[in-house]
């Protein structure tokens, strides 16, 4: 089992759900982060001082997935974020030890 | 007829042409009630305080960080109180009954506590507690506009007390001078609705206000951008519909030189909104919502002392030229000298002010379609030099004393927060409250 979260421009969001709907992804966790890779920030301007906005907003998608459909996750999610422009974001991919689904205590990919 | 209506050639004309009606020619004697002006001046004065809360209040609260939003409009809404009976009990007798011998410098305290002002007084064609109330709007404001220069970091205490103060020995004085029948209305100067009275007097001492508390902690390499710039849209807003009290009201009768006042003040601000658009858009790439804002509030501060006696055209020059050298003098002036007047009270009001005066000295002027100047024989020449010295003089006694009185309040009960204060933010430092509880 591996955990995917991906870094995503904030206005992709329902593009990437629906792309995972389509592959049998059944479940998502959405969290709205900040940050900054190599996009940088953004520079704000009020009454001529200037401030540089180090952290841009960003949406975090966190999906636990079984093996076999890493790849296909990771491709729709590539798919439906990219712009090609700078600051699609990333996708991170780890190890998922365990999974426990509360409401009936199984476990493994049976919880998934 | 009351002082202020002596003053300005416009008012001198449409009085002319009131009396020369015939329905009017037996009343000539006892100044009689006109319910028409009566129920305009009532609207306009609370217009005017409109301005002030929550106008200035929301066009600042806007502009500070989260953690001061409540100071800002709290010490907008206690000046609206302490001035009010500072009024009531000195300030209004003082500023505009006759001084007698003293009368060029001060007024009397015939009226102190209102004494004499009943149902029956009159001011003009308006009872009198009415162009008392109006008055009082005006007294209101003019310290509630300082507060954008000291924002963030002054002591609430020390701030009522360098406003009693500053009230008392700044603004009343310069209201007798200039409306009063005191010594800067006998040079003839032309300030219809305030320029130099309210604009260019709180424009300096604010300056001397950020010279003496200096710059708030982190200023200028901690960003510290505005916390609601809706709040400050709204008050800008609500100061661009509230000037039209403030300058038509001061024409203190519903009649035509009212309706041009409110026609140029119009004008005046829409050149200036576009100027500051443009002139941003020109230098920094993009139209900004605050610059917008911001030249509107100054070409109303530009059109002020012209508004009785500007036509049309004249309004346009006059919002671009406030507006131009407003946007200069905040975006440029202010970051190259370095001083923290944090929400460019200096920079709008006084420089708008200033150009507002001297050029109220140029649109009057009948070949540039004004209203005319007192009599035939004054040139422009000779009005614009009057208008400089009304400007000077304003800068200089506003400044001077502005500058002492801050010292007086620094170096007995102290004027600036501590650090930790600072830090942590006025709302709760000084108020024990949290204007966002989310």
């Amino acid at each position: 089992m591996k955990l995917i979260s991906a870094i995503i421009k904030p206005f992709k969001l329902d593009d990437v759900r629906e792309a995972l709907a389509d592959i049998g992804v059944s479940g998502i966790t959405v969290i709205e982060v900040k940050g900054f890779g190599r996009q940088k920030g953004h520079t704000e301007l009020y009454r001529g001082a200037e401030y540089v906005v180090d952290f841009l907003p960003k949406i975090k998608v966190e999906i636990a997935v079984d093996d076999p459909l890493v790849d296909q996750v990771i491709e729709a999610i590539t798919s439906a974020a990219q712009t090609g422009k700078i600051g699609d974001g990333k996708i991170f991919v780890s190890d998922l030890e365990q999974v426990i689904r509360i409401r009936t205590g199984e476990t493994g990919p049976d919880a998934l | 007829m009351n002082p202020m209506k002596s003053l300005s050639p416009a008012r001198l004309l449409a009085a002319l042409v009131l009396f020369s009606l015939p329905m009017l020619a037996f009343g000539q004697d006892e100044p009689t009630l006109s319910s028409g002006d009566t129920a305009w001046m009532i609207a306009a004065t609370a217009l005017v305080l409109m301005m002030t809360i929550p106008g200035v209040a929301l066009f600042y609260g806007g502009l500070v960080r989260a953690k001061n939003v409540l100071s800002v409009l709290m010490q907008c809404f206690a000046i609206t109180a302490l001035v009010t009976i500072i009024w009531v009990v000195y300030g209004y007798s003082l500023a505009f009954t006759d001084g007698g011998s003293l009368n060029a410098v001060i007024g009397s305290l015939d009226k102190a506590f209102l004494a004499g002002v009943t149902i029956d007084s009159l001011s003009g064609s308006i009872p009198e507690t009415v162009f008392m109330t109006f008055q009082m709007t005006f007294a209101v404001i003019t310290p509630a506009l300082i507060v954008g220069a000291f924002a963030e970091r002054m002591k609430f205490s020390a701030m009522l007390v360098f406003m009693g103060l500053w009230v008392t020995l700044v603004y009343v004085p310069i209201a007798h001078w200039v409306w009063g029948g005191g010594w800067i209305s006998e040079l003839g100067a032309m300030d219809f609705a305030g320029g130099t009275v309210v604009h260019i007097n709180a424009g300096v001492a604010a300056l001397m206000a950020a010279l003496v508390l200096g710059k708030r902690k982190g200023y200028p390499t901690v960003a510290m951008p505005p916390h609601n710039l809706g709040y400050t849209v709204v008050g800008a807003s609500l100061l661009w519909v509230g000037w039209f009290g403030f300058n038509a009201g001061s024409e203190l009768a519903a009649d035509g030189v009212a309706g041009m006042a409110l026609a140029v003040t119009q004008i005046a601000t829409a050149a200036a909104a576009l100027t500051w658009m443009f002139a941003e858009w020109m230098r920094h790439g993009k139209p900004s919502v605050l610059g917008t804002a911001t030249g509107a509030v100054a070409g109303l501060v530009a059109i002020t002392p012209a508004s009785g006696s500007a036509g049309p055209m004249g309004a346009i020059v006059i919002g671009f030229a406030g507006a131009l050298l407003a946007f200069f003098a905040s975006t440029m002036m202010k970051p190259k000298l370095g001083y923290d007047d944090s929400l460019d009270v200096w920079g709008v009001h006084g420089i708008a002010g200033i150009v507002g005066a001297i050029l109220t000295g140029v649109f009057a002027s009948t070949s540039l379609g004004g209203a005319g100047y007192a009599s035939e024989a004054i040139t422009m020449g000779h009005q614009v030099w009057v208008q400089v010295l009304s400007v000077l003089t304003t800068l200089i006694y506003g400044g001077v004393v502005s500058l002492i009185l801050l010292y007086l309040v620094k170096l007995t009960m102290g004027v600036r927060v501590s650090e930790e204060q600072e830090t942590e933010g006025l709302d709760i430092a000084l108020h024990e409250e949290r204007g966002y509880i989310l």
